[in-house]
């Protein structure tokens, strides 16, 4: 398989992302952070260049960026929403919660609404669990999630 | 005179609209005129009350809450700038019977002062600890946090002390302090309130660690899902940096330690210590067997120290009041005190320091309060995802690490996630096994297949297809996991199915499952 040579632009914000973390003992994680940051997601063409950088092979970074549920594949919506399911929000009804949010948005988990919008997905715990059931757009927190919260949401997400 | 009120910055109380009210606050504030300083300090760990405001009069703290923006005109009407009487008030928050009930020494501070002002860390008694040890030989320094009777607050309970000696008697010229940030289990929220509401207590513990065992390095692994505390660690190492308390030299000292504060990437079993130490070298957060145990050979092969939040937040204490202070607490081989994280369907949640021995029905039902939705208490997680679910007829357990183990459960992290009786236990069974399933490493056999067997099976169980023999097969599944794992995921999924089995059979009951299938 002949690998797309990564573009000069890509190339370039790649390099600068690692060469701000490569004096890290154990760089790896916080680069892929980086990387996230950088473009949203980890692009394939990124892989690579880091492998490169920091003198691993492909299957190396590969099996580091694959094991880590929060490194992206692709972009995500514009808003990332994550509706905790774990057993302190499952006891106050954070899988009905869920059901709404999924009826609201039309999409299911790991699923981006069509305008590109929204991103849902499920987390196993916020450290909310005296305010459950929790969620957090785009790294704000929000506890007590009810049909009321749900709208606001939603207001926010669309706006 | 200038007044102090308090809107505190935990994630807790922002979930819940702090940042509005502090901001009406500082609206108010301006349009009254009132010569006001606005701190965002911790939660006090009363969630039920948050957003709780307090306001620092001659005569104490007066708090107030659940406080709303809308709320906030009709405060300063009422004069909330000098403890005035309103519908919220709490009075003094010190005297509301959660709080006056508890025993804090690692919480001293916490939801009291300013989280990122190191003079208020010292005007309540912060750094009294670590300059004790400064004046110490590391031996002692090993010697008073063993003889503390401290155990690992992440679970395991294994002895701090003894792991540390382990540390400081390896040889190696570079040494590492790893404090484990990665809180997974549901329930608890202990180690991100005092990363967000008390942070110097954690890099003092870790200082003392590091003059314990001659280590110049320390990592805080955060989880990723804790936005705030990372925020707020990063800040704080910052602050401790300028005053000289990490550096080159801690305090004036011959010795340097400095801090790391490093983001995990939303993998559950990073939370299990060796797959963290290969988390941080940038590996996949696969387990590691054992031995090496982590104080020979941890942290890119070098000796480490790696310790849970609050076993290193509750250092401090030991090296201040005494080892003997803090032994005082507690019960059997549980000495000093534990924070409670009381989650989940429960009137009162929030955090409760308190000596171990309390017993679970006086933690759920005195404490808690009973449920949040008013109906019977069903069962009782205890201890996280992987922690047994306790029913009524066990609440005579005292909270203490062997008196749980007879029960076959676990305190682990501490966190109690209360069910009513709407709760069915054979879907709980099932979310544990399809949680190990979803978050496991893969590194072996038992965890990796075995969860997604059990899933299958308590699925066949729900349709009843051959439900005794299910239920054999799961049984059996379980002690496979538990005997045959490398680390507590695999090896501990089977408390939570099992318990839930044993204590609950009629939600497993074939004619149960049965009619509720029709």
């Amino acid at each position: 398989m002949v690998m797309q040579p990564a573009s000069t632009e890509l190339a370039a914000r790649t390099a600068a992302v690692i060469s701000e973390m490569k004096s890290l003992e154990g760089p790896l994680i916080p680069i892929l952070h980086g990387i996230q940051e950088e473009f949203g997601y980890v692009p394939q063409e990124t892989l690579p260049i880091i492998a490169d950088a920091l003198n691993l092979s492909r299957a190396e970074v590969h099996g580091v960026f694959t094991f880590y549920h929060d490194f992206r594949h692709h972009p995500a919506g514009r808003h990332v929403l994550k509706v905790c399911q774990a057993e302190a929000c499952q006891s106050m009804g954070s899988e009905a919660i869920a059901a709404q949010i999924k009826q609201k948005f039309g999409i299911g988990f790991h699923e981006t609404t069509k305008d590109g919008a929204v991103t849902l997905e499920p987390i196993y715990c916020l450290g909310l669990c005296a305010c459950a059931p929790a969620a957090m757009l785009d790294g704000e927190v929000i506890g007590r999630l009810d049909a009321d919260k749900i709208d606001e949401i939603a207001e926010e997400v669309r706006s | 005179m200038s007044v102090t009120i308090y809107v505190p910055g935990d994630s807790g109380a922002l979930s819940l609209g702090a940042d509005k009210v502090a901001k009406a606050i500082a609206n108010e504030v301006a349009a009254r005129g009132i010569d006001a300083k606005i701190v965002r300090n911790g939660s006090r760990g009363m969630y039920w009350l948050e957003p709780m405001v307090e306001v620092a009069t001659e005569a104490g703290r007066v708090a107030y809450g659940p406080v709303a923006a809308k709320d906030v005109a009709s405060l300063f009407d009422a004069g909330l700038a000098n403890g005035g009487q309103h519908k919220l008030s709490l009075g003094d928050p010190e005297k509301l019977p959660f709080l006056a009930r508890q025993t804090r020494l690692t919480f001293a501070r916490c939801g009291i002062t300013d989280p990122l002002s190191l003079a208020d860390y010292e005007a309540h008694g912060g750094l009294t600890g670590l300059r004790n040890a400064v004046a110490m030989a590391p031996a002692d320094i090993v010697k008073q946090v063993t003889e503390s009777g401290l155990r690992g607050r992440g679970g395991a309970g294994f002895p701090t002390g003894i792991k540390w000696k382990t540390v400081l008697d390896t040889a190696a010229e570079q040494k590492y302090i790893v404090c484990n940030a990665d809180e997974g289990d549901s329930a608890t929220f202990a180690d991100r309130m005092i990363m967000e509401g008390d942070p110097f207590v954690l890099i003092e513990g870790m200082a003392i660690a590091g003059l314990a065992t001659h280590a110049t390095k320390g990592y805080v692994y955060i989880r990723s899902e804790y936005p705030h505390a990372i925020t707020a660690m990063t800040k704080a190492v910052e602050v401790a940096r300028k005053a000289g308390v990490l550096g080159k030299s801690v305090l004036g000292s011959s010795q340097g330690f400095d801090i790391e504060i490093r983001s995990g990437a939303g993998a559950y079993v990073c939370g299990e210590e060796t797959s963290l130490l290969n988390s941080l070298e940038g590996k996949r957060g696969v387990v590691r067997a054992k031995p090496p145990l982590p104080a020979i050979q941890g942290l890119f092969g070098k000796p480490t120290v790696i310790n849970n939040v609050i076993s290193l937040a509750s250092v401090p204490v030991v090296m201040d009041k005494g080892a003997q202070h803090y032994k005082d607490f507690g019960m059997g081989r549980s000495r000093g005190t534990i924070p409670i994280q009381i989650a989940g369907n429960v009137k009162h949640g929030g955090l409760f320091e308190v000596a171990f021995g309390l017993t679970l029905g006086e933690i759920v039902d005195e404490i808690g309060g009973g449920t949040a939705t008013g109906r019977p208490v069903k069962a009782v997680q205890v201890g996280g995802p992987l922690g047994a679910y306790f029913p009524r007829a066990l609440f005579d357990t005292p909270f203490d690490y062997e008196e749980f183990a007879k029960r076959d459960g676990l305190i682990g992290h501490a966190g109690i996630t209360v069910f009513d009786d709407s709760a069915d236990m054979l879907k709980q069974a099932r979310f544990a096994m399809e949680f190990c399933a979803i978050e496991s490493c893969g590194k072996c056999t038992p965890c990796r297949i075995g969860s997604t067997r059990g899933v299958e099976t308590l699925d066949k169980l729900k349709q009843n297809i051959e439900p005794e023999k299910q239920l054999a097969l799961v049984t059996d599944l379980c002690n496979t996991m538990k005997f045959g794992s490398l680390c507590a995921l695999g090896g501990f999924t089977p408390y939570p199915v099992m318990s839930a089995i044993n204590h609950f059979p009629e939600d497993f009951r074939p004619a149960t499952v049965a009619q509720a299938a029709e």
